[in-house]
């Protein structure tokens, strides 16, 4: 088998043992990413970093200094600042930007040891359900429907089909409303939301700072255990980072689930679902009864609210932190016209550098928040969070361990086709992903079976706030009942 | 509830965004789209309860009111796309 396929376990193991080395592994992934061009998933390649990294870890290994990272090859998500490699969210509006600083989260994981093979495509400022609003074009999903090519998902697009196509180990995503467990589910993959303040948001692009979370996505769960306990930690740099020890999320995995509260949420039995989906959460169900936990009916009866509600709060917040791209400290700036003052200098250079959704949530943010519309829309949605969140919070006091949903309404569908439909429709991918971010909660999630066209489907578990390692033993239970192990056939 | 072309105009100018005029009356459609969907937040009841400001109660951190980093105006201007002399340049702002 090429390096390249190998698990973060796996890889561990076998560089430990002296089996194989970092460089070795380094240059597999590279050669891989050299030649999947067809999968648009790597916008900046940063090879001599990589090779740079990997020596350093050989020799780390060498000395038996080595945590669990060391010398394992990641792709990073264009939203993370990584200094002095071209960071730009997949915006025309950063082009050539070059941050004089790192990511706490990159700099935790290269601390750890862990090699950078470059940067990762993702929807334009992470607003986006398909890839199709980066500035780089889309990145493909590795599962094709024949001829037909596929959206890996958005806004983690391109880590989805680096991970899903073995391009690299694993890589890092961000979730706001789901992009970090839809491109998972679409791409056959793992993917894991922490806790909203358990992975720092220092140096990551902001898109919507109350939603906006970091994490793992992986080929395992036990990898995503690896890798969150490398990205995590206590940060004086983001006020909403928490004070909270970061634990052995892989001690967490026991494998046993007995006599724990599973919660059926009846409100996720959606209008319109496939029964294909309806037959998978069906199948998830039976695993967890069969593993000994107990299966709960639950109600969250704000549910339907959650979709309206993030379309006021993300955009909202949106619109705040993006006006701070406005021609003057970095990034595109327009051409001034003769006459030109400073407004037109910001207008022109924001109707030029941001794409169309962009461009629509700013604007959708700023009405919202306006005056006289601020009362109506923004506080209101505040409020129908706060009682999203307690539907969450009530379930778990009445001794709910973790929550079973599907993850996504459909399987990967083909690229192209979201551009007939009205946004409205686009935003309806994420009805069961962002009630999590609106509540805060950590959820995964990870593969569980194929629909009729050989397309992979996934389910979602959502825990108890910083309960990830149980969350995380519930997925692998879930995984090993699951089975999942089929592959895209490489075409690229 | 729907947006006039004269409100988007005036949600584009607050949003320092320019929209050509005959971009209007799509992006007044699609912005009053938008609106509606959000309307259904006003079924909810919502009698007494308080804004959500954050996921968990907790205080914002502090820390003592000390300078903490700075002298890096070189690596702060590094990114601009017109620096002069220590300073980011802008269009003329004052006539």
């Amino acid at each position: 088998m090429s390096l390249n396929r190998l698990t973060i376990a796996d890889a561990r193991d076998r560089l430990r043992k002296g089996e194989i080395t970092a460089v070795e592994l380094t240059d597999a992934c590279l050669a891989a990413i050299e030649d999947a061009g067809a999968l648009n998933a790597f916008v900046h390649n940063t090879a001599d970093i990589a090779r740079q990294q990997a020596a350093a870890a050989d020799a780390r290994l060498q000395a038996g200094d080595a945590p669990a990272m060391c010398g394992i090859p990641l792709g990073i998500k264009d939203l993370f600042c990584t200094k002095g490699v071209p960071t730009q969210a997949a915006s025309r509006i950063l082009q050539g930007f070059l941050p004089e600083y790192e990511s706490t989260a990159t700099q935790n994981l290269f601390d750890a040891g862990a090699v950078m093979l470059g940067k990762l495509n993702m929807d334009e400022f992470a607003m986006g359900s398909t890839n199709e609003t980066s500035v780089y074009g889309p990145a493909v999903n590795p599962w094709r429907l024949g001829e037909q090519q596929l959206t890996p998902g958005g806004s983690s697009g391109g880590s989805a089909a680096a991970v899903a196509a073995d391009l690299c180990l694993a890589a890092t995503g961000t979730d706001t409303g789901g992009s970090i467990r839809q491109p998972a589910a679409f791409t056959g993959t793992v993917g894991l939301k922490p806790t909203y303040g358990r992975v720092s948001r220092w140096g990551i692009v902001a898109f919507a700072s109350s939603l906006d979370q970091a994490g793992p996505m992986t080929k395992t769960v036990r990898d995503a255990a690896i890798m969150l306990g490398a990205m995590a930690s206590v940060d004086p740099r983001d006020s909403t980072s928490a004070d909270r020890p970061v634990p052995d999320y892989e001690a967490a995995l026991t494998g046993d689930i007995r006599g724990k509260k599973i919660g059926i949420p009846r409100e996720y039995r959606v209008d319109g679902m496939p029964a294909e989906i309806e037959a998978l959460w069906q199948q998830g169900i039976a695993m967890l009864r069969d593993a000994g936990a107990e299966i709960v009916d639950i109600s969250l009866p704000h549910t339907q609210y959650a979709l309206p509600t993030y379309y006021v709060i993300g955009p909202a917040e949106a619109s705040s932190n993006l006006a701070r791209y406005d021609g003057v400290r970095y990034g595109h700036r327009a051409r001034l016209g003769a006459g030109d003052g400073i407004n037109e200098m910001y207008e022109n250079t924001r109707a030029e550098g941001f794409g169309a959704e962009v461009q629509r949530r700013v604007m959708i943010g700023t009405y919202v928040l306006s005056a006289g519309f601020y009362d109506a829309y923004y506080n209101r949605a505040r409020k129908v969070r706060a009682l999203i969140k307690r539907d969450f919070d009530e379930a778990f006091a009445a001794g709910i361990d973790t929550i079973l949903t599907p993850a996504t309404p459909s399987a990967a569908f083909p690229l192209g086709t979201m551009h007939a439909v009205d946004p409205v429709q686009m935003y309806l991918n994420d009805v069961f992903t962002v009630t999590v971010n609106l509540a805060g909660l950590p959820a995964l999630a990870l593969p569980a079976g194929l629909d009729s066209q050989g397309l992979p489907l996934g389910l979602q578990l959502i825990g108890r706030p910083w309960d990830e390692g149980g969350l995380l033993n519930h997925a692998a239970v879930l995984e090993r009942a699951a089975g999942f192990v089929a592959k895209p056939e490489r075409w690229w | 509830m729907s947006i006039s072309e004269t409100e988007a105009r005036k949600v584009a100018q607050l949003a320092r965004i320019a929209v050509a005029d005959e971009a209007l009356p799509a992006l007044a459609s699609e912005l009053s789209h938008m609106l509606q969907f959000m309307a259904q937040l006003s079924e909810v009841d919502v009698t007494g309860v308080e804004p959500m400001t954050g996921v968990e109660k907790m205080r914002l951190k502090r820390r003592e009111d000390v300078v903490t980093d700075g002298n890096m105006a070189e690596a702060v201007l590094k990114n601009a796309p017109d620096a002069r002399e220590g300073f980011f340049a802008v269009p003329k702002v004052v006539e």
